[in-house]
């Protein structure tokens, strides 16, 4: 069976924020709620990491565990989606969930909770697939039409995968044993191949 | 009163449960719990036809989710950039 889940892999990641971009544009997110966002460990140091975050839809989802109202669902998929039409917009979620996934749109001159709203692996929810009313509530449901996370499947460095954990997991697992580690991650050799003959020295008088 | 033998043999039974209760596979997902959920019912991605979808590459049998499954493992491979470009 297949278990939905994200990978987001921080040698890569170099915090364009098109996977921000691309979830706001496929699921026409409200202004001020940010489904998925980059964050920076170490921003403006040498050596500082990137990595994409959304709702990682946990095997044991803390925001299930709390909801006072019940509203979380698990798919077969293993995607946590939530009925908004049962939400009262407490924020428990948001105290339970460690990546701040629950997001709640600012409706109101005081800004009042809204109902609340996270990434829902481009899988809609509980209203008829690929219907309206479901596009106004939760954003498209591209499972429903066998396509993968918009945010995954435009990243351009590929640094975030989205998909069946076993195959994500497979292709990142060959990735890291293929690019090895620390200087050989980057640079030249990884960009552009590596010399047939690394003995061979420049011509003289080329431009290095 | 308990004989040697038998001792072992109740030894050896104690042994093999205990060796075999550790071969064993606990369950890594939270089984969902009918009827906790209070919102509505969710129709699965394998039930939509494929032919209503737009823009889409993946073909996959209506209401069969190992079709699906495996058109989105296909799909999946559209992000290992190594079968890609080497």
């Amino acid at each position: 069976m297949a278990r939905m889940k994200f990978i987001c892999d921080a040698e890569r990641c170099i915090e364009c924020n098109g996977c921000v971009t691309a979830c706001k544009q496929e699921n026409e997110v409200p202004w001020g709620v940010n489904r998925r966002r980059v964050v920076t460990i170490n921003d403006g140091v040498p050596g500082e990491k990137s990595v994409s975050v959304a709702c990682m839809h946990c095997s044991d989802a803390p925001c299930m565990a709390v909801c006072p109202v019940d509203v979380f669902y698990r798919t077969e998929e293993g995607v946590v989606l939530h009925d908004k039409d049962m939400c009262i917009g407490c924020g428990y979620c948001f105290y339970a969930c460690p990546f701040g996934a629950p997001q709640f749109p600012q409706a109101g001159a005081f800004g009042v909770r809204g109902k609340m709203d996270k990434c829902t692996f481009c899988a809609g929810g509980p209203e008829k697939d690929n219907s309206k009313e479901e596009f106004a509530k939760y954003g498209s449901n591209r499972l429903a039409q066998g396509k993968l996370p918009a945010c995954a499947e435009m990243c351009s460095t590929k640094a975030l995968l989205g998909g069946d954990g076993d195959v994500i997991a497979d292709i990142f697992r060959n990735r890291a044993l293929k690019r090895g580690k620390g200087a050989e991650v980057w640079g030249w050799g990884t960009a552009y191949g590596k010399p047939d003959d690394p003995q061979q020295q420049p011509p003289k008088g080329a431009k290095s | 009163m308990i004989s040697a033998r038998q001792l072992i043999a109740a030894v050896a039974t104690l042994v093999a449960v205990a060796g075999f209760a550790g071969c064993g596979e606990k369950e890594q997902v939270v089984s969902y719990q009918q009827g906790k959920y209070q919102g509505k019912p969710d129709t699965k991605p394998a039930d939509n036809d494929p032919s209503g979808s737009l823009y889409t590459t993946s073909k996959w049998t209506k209401g069969d989710k190992s079709s699906w499954e495996a058109a989105i493992r296909a799909r999946n491979q559209y992000q290992n950039e190594y079968t890609r470009a080497n």
